[in-house]
């Protein structure tokens, strides 16, 4: 096999909550098309807990994994819980990732603070 | 398995494995030895000398054998560089294009290092180099020019006579080096009719050995050698010969250039058809090099907008193809290849860019299977992707770290 662990193929080849949510409460976006990778989650959030969570992300078999796992780890758990996700936590959810490709893990750790950052920030406008 | 990176590496076959396999047991003896044990081992390296000789128009006194291309683009490139700097200090200028392959790219700037004068030509958007240019940065303290006769990547085959007549036309001497590693027994190449000092050629590309390859130095030329040692390779490359590798090499060369014409029109008909149903079946892809007679007869490069390359090879693999993709996001700079920029690809583009390089053995079942699987897995990963037309590109800056 290439150089990633079953897991991250797993998620790669099945990506789980791929799409988007239209009301979604929360939206991050992090990455650069110039880089290889962009990724955006996408948040429900009901009484402090995340109950729905999709992503969309254009790069590597790394971005799309990482994608795929952190809505895994962030659905049901409170906003506190869901800030506290390190991208440690994404790689190892994944069985560890090639060093060249933990930035990938960064970017979906990223990209849900920013989805929670945002649905913050619209909650305090109303 | 559906084997479609022949750029990269080919399979030995089985006609060159048995020419070599003597060589490895029975025939063992060192070329280099007086009695006939030995001798006769050098008269294989003697005949295979002969074979490359003829099929580039070479005297057999011109080919050296190495371990490959890399190695032959080196001693040529810092050889004739440092032969010719050492006689005349004021020389020190060099020139090549930027889409070389890394072997030469990288020899170049460890010679900038050095202190040498360096320029990198463009090429325009199908790959060409610009001639012109090249025409308005030769001066007299220029030692030499290296152009790749067709690229690896996107496979533009490069005007490589026009640069040739143009170099031997100017009043004071100015080298030429082709990399000849992509077109060797696929483009009919004749180094004195097209004005050549050093070619390079590798044995791995047409299905003999890796670890092998020649430069055709031409009468006259010399050059500092890499390395020092035994008379081997008039002592432009010592140490005891690649017998079997070198052995290998001249009989893959023997039958690619048989059959050459027949190999030709078969991967011309492959390509065609692949490029045109992928153009026809899945939209928003971009052919990345020349059209037509200026192609490889065995590569195509597409981009596939917005996608990322690395997965789409991925979910090729899980299916058995293996393709290439010469972007990937694997270090915090995150550049894509340096060929299709300097072709213009934005980054997004080049980021989705595949290539699939055929052989003799590719069939039209494999084509046809791959362009059954191809569409679906397109659609698959843009369902996925966060980027499409509509997004807005400018929104993103260009930005020198990974973030
Ligand atoms: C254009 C070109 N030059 C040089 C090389 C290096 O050849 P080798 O692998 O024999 O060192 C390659 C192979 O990747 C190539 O495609
Ligand atoms: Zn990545």
């Amino acid at each position: 096999m290439n150089m990633y662990s079953e897991k991250v193929m797993d998620h790669f080849k099945n990506p789980r909550n791929v799409g988007e949510l239209k009301d979604a409460d929360g939206v991050g976006t992090v990455g650069n098309p110039i880089c290889g990778d962009v990724m955006t989650i996408y948040i429900k959030v009901k009484d402090n807990i995340i109950s729905d969570v999709k992503f969309k992300t254009f790069g590597c078999a790394a971005a799309i994994a990482t994608s795929s796992i952190m809505t895994e780890i962030a659905k049901g758990k409170t906003l506190e819980e869901a800030e506290k996700i390190t991208k440690a936590d994404v790689a190892s959810n994944l069985d560890g990732l090639p060093p060249q490709k933990m930035h990938c893990s960064n970017l979906s750790s990223d990209a849900l603070h920013l989805a929670i950052e945002n649905y913050r920030k619209t909650k305090e406008k109303k | 398995m559906i084997y479609l990176d022949n750029a990269a590496t080919t399979q030995i076959s089985d006609d060159v494995i048995k020419a070599m396999v003597p060589y490895f047991s029975e025939k063992f003896g060192n070329p280099s030895s007086i009695y006939s044990f030995g001798s006769n081992v050098n008269k294989v390296i003697e005949e295979s000398r002969n074979i490359i000789a003829q099929i580039i128009g070479a005297n057999p006194k011109e080919i050296i054998f190495t371990s490959g291309g890399t190695e032959s683009n080196n001693l040529a490139i810092i050889g004739i560089a440092q032969e010719i700097h050492k006689k005349d200090s004021k020389k020190n200028h060099i020139i090549t294009t930027k889409i070389e392959h890394p072997s030469v790219l990288n020899t170049f700037k460890h010679l900038e290092s050095i202190g040498f004068s360096v320029d990198y030509l463009d090429v325009d958007s199908d790959g060409v180099v610009d001639v012109e240019q090249l025409k308005d940065l030769v001066t007299e303290n220029t030692i030499f020019v290296s152009v790749m006769h067709a690229n690896n990547e996107i496979g533009t085959i490069e005007p490589i006579e026009k640069i040739g007549s143009f170099l031997a036309s100017l009043k004071h001497r100015v080298y030429f080096h082709v990399d000849a590693v992509q077109t060797y027994t696929k483009v009919p190449i004749d180094v004195k009719k097209a004005n050549i000092d050093l070619l390079s050629i590798s044995s791995h590309k047409i299905h003999g050995p890796k670890g092998v390859g020649a430069l055709f130095v031409k009468k006259g030329v010399s050059l500092k050698p890499l390395m020092f040692g035994g008379p081997q390779e008039r002592s432009m490359r010592p140490g005891t010969e690649n017998v079997s590798g070198i052995l290998g090499f001249s009989k893959a060369s023997e039958i690619a250039f048989k059959d050459m014409e027949k190999n030709n029109k078969h991967m011309i008909s492959l390509r065609n058809k692949l490029i045109d149903s992928i153009e026809k079946n899945i939209s928003d892809v971009i052919l990345n090099g020349a059209k037509g007679d200026m192609r490889l007869s065995n590569n195509v490069n597409i981009s596939f907008k917005y996608v990322e390359g690395e997965s789409l090879l991925l979910y090729l693999e899980m299916e058995d193809i293996f393709v290439s993709t010469a972007s990937a996001c694997s270090s915090k700079k995150l550049e894509p290849s340096h060929v299709l920029l300097a072709i213009g690809r934005p980054h997004e583009f080049a980021h989705g860019a595949i290539r699939f390089t055929l052989s003799k053995y590719t069939t039209t079942e494999e084509i046809s299977k791959l362009l059954d699987i191809l569409p679906p897995i397109v659609k698959k990963l843009r369902d996925m992707s966060s980027i499409d037309k509509d997004t807005d590109m400018t929104k993103f800056k260009e930005t020198d770290e990974h973030v």
